[in-house]
């Protein structure tokens, strides 16, 4: 009776296998293709680099960033002592640039990773339940949709006051939103897939479905769009430190930078810009990593 | 090379469509896969062929390759003379001339394959005044004719109507009559009525029958299903894994099947006569094309392989007058 | 006298569902009077534009160890008859009813308890497998969902695997495209039998496979069937396949039971004009012998305002002014009280002209 069945008749699994080929994961797979990337690589060293100067700031930084000096004002790049020259008030700008990495980069991530999560939940709980548990979520959503990004921003810092949680804040709660919906219309397309409701028809809970099959599906687009969302983070935080909302003097950050380097862009132009080349790096690193990243999880093995 | 084959009305006659050595490859990655290989077949007019074969056999490429509406990646080679014109060495604007003009295509899925933001009567009449060059009022005239023509009810209405507002069987039967808008010689039809009810499936085949008896046209079926075959076609080429591995009319190939896996596939085809007892599948599955094995491509699941099948791949050998397969066992007098 | 109350009382058998002999098999599985509504929004507000009816008034049971094959077009309802049973979707009206007990009733048995006796086989689609999960995965993460240890539960799927003639050593951890369409589908098979049911109701299982792989499930559905002693509700809507596997058949319109009965009477003495419109419209595997007209014209009514009275009167050959007037009731075909056909020319003296006179002259179409 078997033979008629058919065993599924496939070669014994070496000969099945290309030979060399072991079985990745899906994560597995992500990472070598990210790994083979040039461009995605290049940026996430550079990366690397920024972030890590951040965390050991104290041992690289060559001088205090808060020492001022009334002789040493705007001294150009390769001043005996200042490697970058010195900013309007006498200060090291290579330590200042490297400390004020700390807090744009900070401002960067943070409120991305903390959007994520909670957009996520809100998202994925929207998308899987439908009807009118989704109306409700998504209908507040489009509350905070109703404001330009910038303008949220801005208006809630204003309301909150400046300092570093309330910008944390603000910035999360204007991320929080696009992701909900990136989560709540990912959701709703696995949801509809027949694997969900085959694990339904087993009788599986609910969170049980979420974690197991929703999760899974939908991580690697949210965390693509939210990767996507650090380099916009990071120049909104600035833009926010820049108009006095964030940071307040004299902490070193990329954005107050900018703002207190102003008045000397016609006497000092490349000081002057200085840290908005460190944004922009960071921002376009970040945003050449997150396509790599991207393009990495798209392709099937 | 099979001789020209006589056309319906016992005359000979040169062959509408000449194919030969036809072969597809797709680049994909750095590497090329190839989806048809040595293809050559004739069609005269008024002949049906039917390209019979299961999903990655290579039909629709095939179908396809004629016209030259492939993706960027696939590579075409070969020699294809339609109506005495040679395909392979058109240009951009020769092609455009000849499609839908002396070739015209029929999909499986017409809400894809029709724009949905215009009326069927404006694509129908769209198509007319580009090739033959009438006046937008005479196309809507002819719009109408062929609406009538593929027998859709309350034609002069469904002129001004949507594609999605049709249900499937009128959306087919209108693009029969987008497709037969500038009285093509040759009809391509990809899997016209998979995606349609039993009910329905049945009217559009008889349709296409009787227009293509009545306009006298050739036309190329691509079909895994046999059923289809056994209604409409001629003569049928049976494909495995981009090769011809059968040939011959149809009643040849369904009363006497050659090739292991077109005796396999009638074996396998559940139909009125098979209850109470069980079907005899063929082992295995389709292979893949980017890990083929050497020789020939059915080996691996054939029930009558025999150490030379895994040398090299068979040719395809005529053994009688228009009937050919892929095989070295078919010369045997027994089929063991 | 005496016939007239034997008819009566076989009458009234066969009225109150097929199989449903109080004193002999109960069934596993009936369902009455189901009914599945959905609503069509888009008025302003969200207001309900109109109703799709695609369950309406279903009435049908299944045997233990049989076969019951649901054939019929797009539009039918037969898939939304599957969710209902296995109550994926709440049915508005109507009850299903396993082993005798109310399902999610007041007295009855929960949804939960439903779902281990019962369980679905999806069609291949690439949705139908997680792509994320591989295939033990798959197959374990209903019984991990029910609280079975992770061990125990890869044991066990490792031993559904194998049934379904997947070697597990090759096959456990592969993903769905390292899968061919058949083997995916044996994930499939797989996944409904980790959980030990006595029914499996099997969605167009077969319908996106191709011919040769189609026959190598279809024969180990049947041989699974025999092994586990299951019992199988077949949804297709190929005829040809549906023959093959059943033993009884139940035909669906546009949400209505038109024809149920042994599969062979049902073929070939059929009593619909509807099934014999779609037994006819199979395409003849011999070319000698094709078909020269299409058995019936026009397409399919919409599901959302459906023809009244019989719905099936807007294609129907014998149509008559009495169908649009009133719904034919199920009458029997013949003189097997199994085999039930809801056509007014079977029911007497209901004003259609082929109706018979008086009931003991029942008659099928066939002969008409």
């Amino acid at each position: 009776m078997s033979s008629s069945i058919a065993k599924s008749s496939q070669p014994p699994i070496e000969i099945m296998r290309r030979p060399g080929r072991i079985q990745l994961t899906y994560w597995q797979g992500v990472r070598r293709r990210l790994s083979r990337d040039p461009i995605s690589m290049v940026c996430a060293g550079i990366l690397v680099l920024m972030i890590a100067a951040a965390i050991f700031a104290p041992w690289v930084a060559p001088m205090d960033p808060y020492k001022t000096s009334m002789l040493q004002r705007l001294q150009p790049i390769g001043t005996a002592g200042h490697l970058l020259g010195t900013d309007e008030l006498g200060r090291d700008m290579l330590s200042r640039l490297i400390y004020g990495g700390r807090v744009s980069l900070l401002m960067g991530l943070l409120p991305i990773a903390i959007a994520t999560l909670i957009g996520s939940a809100f998202g994925i709980v929207a998308g899987f339940f439908g009807g009118k548990t989704n109306m409700v979520i998504m209908r507040i959503t489009d509350v905070f949709f109703a404001f330009p990004s910038v303008l949220l921003a801005v208006g809630l810092a204003g309301a909150l006051g400046a300092g570093l949680v309330n910008c944390l804040v603000s910035l999360a709660v204007v991320f929080t939103r696009a992701i909900t919906r990136v989560a709540e219309s990912a959701t709703t397309q696995i949801r509809n897939h027949d694997f969900v409701e085959a694990a339904r028809a087993t009788g599986a809970s609910a969170p049980r479905i979420i974690v197991g099959h929703v999760l899974t599906n939908v991580s690697s687009l949210i965390l693509t769009y939210a990767s996507s969302l650090i380099s916009v983070s990071i120049v909104l935080a600035s833009g926010l430190s820049f108009l006095g909302l964030g940071i307040a003097p004299p902490t070193a950050d990329w954005g107050l930078m900018l703002n207190s380097l102003r008045q000397s862009i016609f006497i000092a132009p490349v000081n002057a810009v200085m840290p908005g080349i460190m944004i922009l790096i960071a921002s376009v690193c970040f945003n050449l990593l997150s396509d790599g990243l991207r393009t990495a999880m798209e392709v099937k093995p | 090379m099979t001789a020209a084959r006589p056309g319906p009305e016992n005359r000979p006659s040169p062959p509408l469509l000449d194919v030969r050595e036809l072969s597809v490859r797709f680049f994909l990655g750095g590497t090329a896969l190839g989806a048809v290989s040595g293809v050559d077949f004739q069609l005269a007019l008024g002949e049906t062929l039917c390209l019979l074969g299961e999903s990655g056999a290579g039909k629709t490429v095939t179908m396809r390759a004629l016209i030259r509406l492939l993706p960027p990646t696939a590579q075409i080679a070969g020699h294809i003379m339609l109506d005495g014109i040679d395909v392979m060495g058109l240009d951009a604007n020769g092609l455009q001339a000849v499609r839908g003009t002396k070739v015209s295509m029929i999909f499986q899925d017409p809400l894809t394959a029709m724009d949905p933001v215009f009326t069927i009567g404006s694509q129908i009449a769209e198509t007319v005044v580009c090739h033959d060059g009438l006046s937008y009022s005479a196309a809507r005239v002819r719009a109408l004719e062929l609406l009538d023509l593929v027998q859709i009810p309350s034609a002069r209405r469904r002129l001004d109507a949507y594609p999605h507002e049709l249900s499937g069987g009128l959306r087919q039967r209108a693009m029969i009559a987008l497709a037969l808008s500038c009285r093509p010689k040759l009809l391509l039809a990809d899997e016209p009525t998979t995606a349609l009810d039993a009910t329905v499936q049945i009217q559009i085949l008889l349709l296409l029958r009787e227009l293509q008896r009545e306009l006298g046209m050739a036309t190329i079926f691509v079909t895994h299903d046999l059923g289809v075959a056994c209604e409409v076609a001629d003569r049928v080429a049976v494909m495995y894994a981009g090769r011809f591995v059968e040939t011959g009319t149809i009643t040849e190939v369904i009363d006497s099947p050659r090739h292991p896996y077109t005796i396999g596939l009638l074996g396998s085809t559940v139909h009125a006569g098979t209850h109470n007892g069980l079907l005899t599948p063929i082992p295995g599955a389709p292979p893949d094309l980017s890990d083929m094995p050497p020789g020939c491509a059915f080996a691996p699941r054939c029930p009558r392989v025999v150490p030379v099948c895994n040398e090299r791949m068979p040719e395809l050998v005529e053994f009688e007058a228009g009937r050919q397969a892929r095989c070295p066992r078919i010369t045997e007098t027994e089929i063991a | 006298m005496n016939s007239a109350s034997a008819t009566a009382e076989r009458r009234a058998r066969s009225l109150s569902g097929p199989g449903n002999r109080v004193e002999e098999d109960r069934p596993v599985l009936s369902v009455h009077e189901l009914k599945k509504y959905f609503r069509l929004s888009g008025g302003p507000f969200g207001a309900a534009r109109g109703y799709v009816q695609a369950v309406d008034g279903v009435n049908f049971s299944v045997s233990k160890g049989e076969t019951l094959g649901v054939v019929g077009e797009s539009g039918c309802g037969k898939s939304t008859t599957a969710r209902l049973l296995i109550r994926l979707i709440k049915p508005d009206q109507g009850r299903i009813l396993l082993d005798g007990q109310d399902v999610d009733g007041p007295n009855g048995i929960s949804v939960r308890a439903l779902r281990h006796q019962v369980q679905m086989v999806f069609q291949d689609s690439y949705a139908s497998l997680n792509p994320r999960h591989t295939a033990a995965e798959e197959v374990s993460f209903g019984l991990s969902a029910q609280g079975v240890a992770r061990f125990e539960a890869r044991r066990r799927a490792n031993e559904v695997l194998d049934l379904v003639g997947l070697e597990p050593r090759v096959f456990a951890d592969r993903y769905p495209h390292e899968l061919s369409g058949g083997q995916r589908q044996r994930v499939n098979i797989a996944r409904a039998l980790a959980l030990n049911p006595r029914v499996l109701i099997l969605d167009e299982a077969v319908s996106s496979l191709d011919k040769s792989v189609e026959a190598q499930v279809l024969n180990l559905l049947i041989d699974i069937k025999k092994r586990l002693g299951l019992t199988y509700v077949f949804i297709s809507h190929d005829l040809n396949v549906v023959q093959f596997v059943s033993d009884r058949v139940l035909v669906m319109y546009l949400g209505k039971v038109v024809e149920i009965g042994p599969v062979e009477k049902v073929y070939r003495s059929t009593g619909h004009p509807y099934t014999r419109a779609l037994i006819e419209s199979r395409l003849s595997m011999d070319p000698r012998r094709r078909i020269a007209a299409p058995p019936v014209a026009g397409d399919l009514p919409s599901p959302i305002n459906p023809p009244s009275g019989c719905r099936f009167r807007t294609r129907c050959p014998i149509v008559e002014p009495i169908c649009g007037i009133q719904e034919p009731p199920l009458e029997v075909v013949g003189d097997d009280p199994l085999h039930v056909a809801a056509c007014h020319a079977l029911a007497p003296r209901s004003g259609h002209s082929l109706a018979p006179a008086r009931i003991s002259q029942t008659s099928s179409l066939s002969g008409a």
